[in-house]
């Protein structure tokens, strides 16, 4: 039994809104695989919900004229997986969606939820630092957008004013367009797990595949947030392919990280996985974009 | 031949569809609901309980503190009644506690009328504390000073128990002797069964009946009993399908409080379900153990002298007790027979999770530890793991003076043979040496041991009862329980073998009711199939017998002229079919001369006891940088004697591996230092394998027939977890050079490691 006070159920998006305003107390639900096991728990006892899932308006994934991937925030992880544009332009982000718990929660889950939740270890934050995704947010002033590293605010925390709800997560044609990514995400077990440490990079090379135009690298659970190793990428973009990059990569990224001890693990450890993971996700990200790293 | 055969189970096609009734599944809807009160301190006195805001809950009915329950106080464990007082299990138990002695302990129940606002007044409730220092370490336990828990148990000892054997400290003068010396660590983990504990009660005229999810539902009658302090007879215990138990419910867990609670409102219908996160805090665990091994060896592998000293956390309260160590520690001179052996074992409450029964008893702590000792000698020795093995365990003719179990056969070694054919051992092992580079390969093995059953430390006993209907076929009930392992489809197989009958003419009811079932003590210490197999045998030879008298009557041939063949009396001498057993079933109840209902029914009790063998072999590739193993290849080989259900057998053993998968690599009850409250008590942070974790699972066995058995078979339940740590451990051994001394090896583990021994 769920100990729920009150169940609003939203059948558009302006009415979501004008509920969400009405009752300033309540939660959103929309898949329920994170609201409804903290009910269950109790520590959300008596809670008051305004449910979303109804609102097939939020759901699927389009490409808009201007070449911008468009997520609806209700779309299902193994939809986001299983998706056409997503596997051509981002598989990467497939990839990582569909590491997420089991199947069931897969097909329950969303991506919406997954980063309205506010947490590091999502499996979709990291990726979607690592393409500058923007995250589309309606409330009652309208639509507003706001790049997805402004939107964490803070542990468990995101920018979502009184009323607003996040609609949309958007990927613009620069930001994907020639661009190749691994994500890595590394667990105590193989399934039904969150990230100790998730590493997403993508890079873009050069014609002849012998240099670094670009590179991104992204981590969850290395910070409070999801995290951007700015740092490192500034140092490394530009360079030629190299074992020597990749070390220097390994390297540098323990300046951008700032992983804690907790029971869950050590820093020490998610500072070790935060240097692997990265020279191989950059590894992986360089093969799939063509590249070789000698050595 | 239906013993031997892998007939489907007999349950399998009602479980699969969802169709079979667990206990949840019987509750009437309008049940009320209980729900327990948890401490939110590791150790202390309860001054004050405040119900005061609770009661105003609608829907509240009843609320029961630690300050209303009677005082009498009772034991746990789902041992055998001991009628030697000296050897009876602990009582330290009361229904709700004034003495906190873990983290979550019971201190106040709530009975409403639904889920909600039981959880509601719980929340409600008010505790007062005054707290006491806690302590969570079994060594610091036992010293003088620390808190102590039970004041009859100075220092926390709840038992210490010592084997001698030789003169060990002789033996060690010896100057040409090398001395191999260890430390091995096992963690508190839990069984994780699918289905959580949940039982219900309510009164029937004079009786208290408790329906509950168990393995050992006649204990749990007479545990109810102890507790409300009425007559055993007064209690009615019924134990429906069981999803799991693997130990746990080889415990009484909250059957007393349960009854208690229905007999305060009156002997209404109260349901008490443990949830997830009350499974792990409020149950039982497998005991941590840590195992200290010396030994004294010569170059050439020989034993001449060792010490065994194990420390056993026992957590807040005694359940199973010292039972768990002490048969670890009885394995050790047993598994290495060795002229001077010193082993001492210490039982020791620390302010923890209470450790009860779990799948090998305390095997698979010990036979970590002590194959663990065997790599860490053969790595000072120079010598081949395998050959140490072969040179120093214990060989065919081998009897144990206590027990009297002997080994029959050159088991070890068939096992092995068969073992590393599969998994390509000894060119594996050759590839694998010296190896250097981030990603490496290794393999490794560990043997088996394993008592079937617990004949001679504690009684073993069993009943069954089988009844002819007119068809020819047989209703057969027994007192030990199906709980998932496929006993049911086992005895059915075994009394159609031995009446004659085909096996579909055996129908067995598997549900046990204390006031109905015949007498048996339950699913536990791998014992059913060997123990309860007797009592089958002895019966269906019975009511063989009693067919074939009565048949005379009809048939005019003596007994011994006929046998029963596929459902039909059959006469020796010619083989002819002289009447279908049906026939006779109808004529002799119907016979308007001498009616007669043939049924038998018989108690065996088993004064033998058996070994059982086996080994595990191992293949994994270590990422040493992301400090993670990966396993590639796994086979278990059993020698468990005769197979009853090959099928069945396999997935026993699949099961047991997966099990062990868990404990070598990722499986671990975490604890706050500051507060002792268990931190991953839920299935997201206590790391249970998943089917993604595993590679094949192979299973394989060595049939060498059980002299002693019924059918020629012996332990397989719980043998399967044993080996598979300690082989895995030596993977990753020969993969990196790095011993690992702490179960489970998971990536903190190997981050320690691998840092102290500077491969990172």
């Amino acid at each position: 039994m769920y100990d729920i006070k009150a169940l609003y159920e939203a059948t558009s998006v302006d009415h979501a809104v004008q509920l969400l305003l009405e009752h300033p107390q309540a939660l959103i639900i929309a898949g329920g695989s994170d609201v409804l096991i903290k009910i269950r728990e109790g520590s959300l006892a008596k809670v008051e919900l305004v449910s979303i899932y109804k609102l097939d308006a939020l759901r699927g994934i389009t490409k808009e004229a201007d070449g911008t991937i468009r997520i609806g925030s209700l779309t299902s992880f193994s939809h986001i997986h299983a998706d056409p544009y997503i596997q051509k332009h981002i598989d990467v982000l497939g990839d990582a969606v569909n590491m997420v718990g089991g199947p069931q929660i897969r097909a329950i889950g969303t991506i919406g939820g997954n980063t309205c939740n506010g947490v590091t270890s999502a499996d979709s934050a990291s990726t979607l630092f690592a393409y500058d995704a923007e995250i589309e947010i309606t409330g009652p002033e309208g639509v507003r957008i706001c790049p997805i590293s402004k939107f964490y605010l803070g542990v468990g925390k995101v920018d979502l004013r009184p009323g607003e709800l996040q609609t949309a997560i958007l990927i613009r044609k620069e930001s994907y367009t020639g661009y190749k990514g691994h994500y890595i995400k590394y667990g105590m077990r193989n399934a039904m797990e969150i990230a100790t440490t998730g590493c997403s990079v993508n890079v873009k090379l050069s014609q002849d595949k012998k240099t670094l135009k670009d590179i991104r690298i992204a981590y969850g659970v290395a910070a409070p947030i999801p995290i951007r190793a700015l740092k490192t990428e500034e140092a490394i973009r530009g360079r030629k392919l190299s074992a020597e990059v990749r070390e220097e990569i390994g390297r540098l990224v323990l300046e951008d990280v700032t992983p804690r001890n907790s029971w869950r693990a050590s820093r020490d450890l998610r500072l070790q996985l935060c240097s692997t993971l990265a020279m191989r996700a950059f590894e992986e990200a360089v093969k799939k974009a063509g590249g070789e790293i000698d050595g | 031949m239906i013993v031997g055969k892998s007939i489907p189970r007999i349950d399998a096609r009602d479980k699969a569809t969802g169709r079979t009734m667990y206990t949840d599944d019987l509750c009437d809807r309008r049940a009320l609901i209980a729900k327990i009160k948890h401490s939110t301190v590791a150790h202390a006195y309860v001054k004050s309980v405040d119900i005061s805001e609770a009661e105003k809950i609608p829907g509240v009915v009843k609320i029961v503190t630690c300050f209303d329950v009677p005082d009498f106080k009772f034991p746990t464990a789902g041992h055998p009644w001991s009628t030697d007082p000296h050897h009876q299990d602990v009582c330290d138990r009361v229904l709700l506690t004034k003495h906190v002695l873990y983290y979550g302990d019971d201190v106040a129940a709530v009975v409403a009328e639904d889920e909600i606002s039981a959880a509601d007044a719980v929340r409600a409730i008010k505790v007062e504390y005054e707290e006491l220092p806690f302590v969570l370490d079994v060594q610091e336990a036992m010293k003088d000073g620390a808190p102590q828990l039970h004041e009859a148990y100075p220092n926390n000892i709840l038992n210490h128990t010592s084997y001698r054997s030789g003169n060990y400290e002789e033996a060690i003068k010896d100057p040409g002797l090398i001395k191999v010396e260890g430390w091995y660590d096992t963690p508190t983990v839990q069984h994780c069964h699918i289905e959580n504990f949940v039982c219900f009660a309510s009164r029937e005229n004079e009786k208290l009946v408790v329906v509950t999810s168990t393995q050992i539902p006649h204990i749990v009658r007479r545990v109810v009993g102890q507790a409300l302090g009425i007559p055993w007879g007064r209690v009615r215990v019924i134990k429906p399908y069981v999803g799991g138990g693997f130990g746990n419910k080889q415990d009484v867990l909250y059957e007393p409080l349960c009854a208690f609670l229905s007999e305060s409102v009156g002997g209404r219908l109260v349901k008490l379900e443990c949830t997830r996160e009350e499974t792990f805090c409020n149950n039982r665990v497998r005991h941590a153990i840590r195992s200290h091994i010396t030994t004294y060896c010569r170059k050439d592998g020989t034993l001449v002298a060792r010490k065994l000293e194990c420390f056993s956390n026992q957590g807040a309260y005694a359940s199973h007790g010292h039972a768990i160590v002490a048969k670890g520690m009885g394995a050790f001179h047993q598994l290495y027979p060795c002229p001077n052996v010193e082993s001492d074992s210490w039982t020791v409450f620390t302010n923890r999770q209470v450790g009860g029964a779990m799948r090998s008893y305390g095997m698979a702590q010990a036979i970590f530890a002590v194959e663990s000792h065997s790599d860490d000698i053969c790595r000072a020795i120079g010598m081949d793991p395998m050959e140490f093995r072969r040179k120093n365990l214990m060989p065919k003719g081998y009897v144990d003076p206590f027990s009297k179990n002997e080994q029959y056969y050159d088991t070890f070694n068939q096992c092995f043979d068969k073992g590393a054919a599969y998994i390509g051992y000894n060119e594996k092992y050759k590839a694998y040496q010296n190896q250097s580079g981030p990603v490496r390969r290794g393999i490794g093995f560990a043997p088996l041991w394993y008592n079937t059953a617990v004949w001679p430390i504690a009684l073993e006993t069993a009943a069954c009862r089988m009844i002819l209907n007119q068809d020819g076929s047989v209703q057969m009930q027994v007192g030990d329980t199906e709980i998932g392992q496929g006993a049911d489809t086992a005895f059915s197989q075994m009394a159609a073998e031995t009446i004659g009958l085909p096996f579909d003419k055996i129908h067995i009811l598997s549900c046990q009711d204390t006031d109905v079932t015949p007498f048996g003590t339950g699913a536990y210490a791998s014992r059913q199939t060997y123990v309860t197999g007797m009592a089958v045998r002895d019966c269906a030879e019975r009511l063989k017998d009693k067919i074939l008298k009565t048949a005379y009557r009809y048939t005019r041939m003596q007994p011994y002229l006929m046998d029963i063949q596929d459902g039909n009396i059959v006469r020796v001498t010619d083989g002819r079919v002289l009447m279908s057993v049906g026939d006779l079933a109808m004529s002799a109840l119907y016979d308007l001369d001498n009616s007669i209902h043939i049924t038998a029914e018989t108690t065996t009790q088993t004064k033998s006891n058996a070994y059982s063998f086996g080994c595990c072999f191992a293949e994994v590739e270590v990422d040493i940088p992301l400090c993670r193993v990966r396993l590639l290849n796994i086979i278990n080989v059993h020698d468990c004697g005769r197979l009853i259900n090959p099928a069945l057998a396999a997935a026993q053993v699949e099961g047991g591996m997966s099990m062990g998968i868990g404990y070598a690599l990722s499986e671990k009850m975490i604890y706050d230092q500051k507060t002792g409250r268990l931190l991953n008590g839920n299935l997201l942070d206590y790391k249970l394998s998943t089917f993604m974790d595993h590679p094949h699972l192979e299973a394989q066995f060595v049939e060498n027939y059980e002299p002693t058995s019924a059918y020629g078979t012996k332990a397989l339940g719980e043998p399967p977890v044993v080996p598979v740590a300690p082989a895995i451990r030596a993977a990753i051994l020969q993969a990196t050079g790095v011993p690992m001394y702490e179960l489970p090896m998971d990536p903190h583990q190997l981050f320690r490691r691998f840092k102290e021994e500077h491969l990172i």
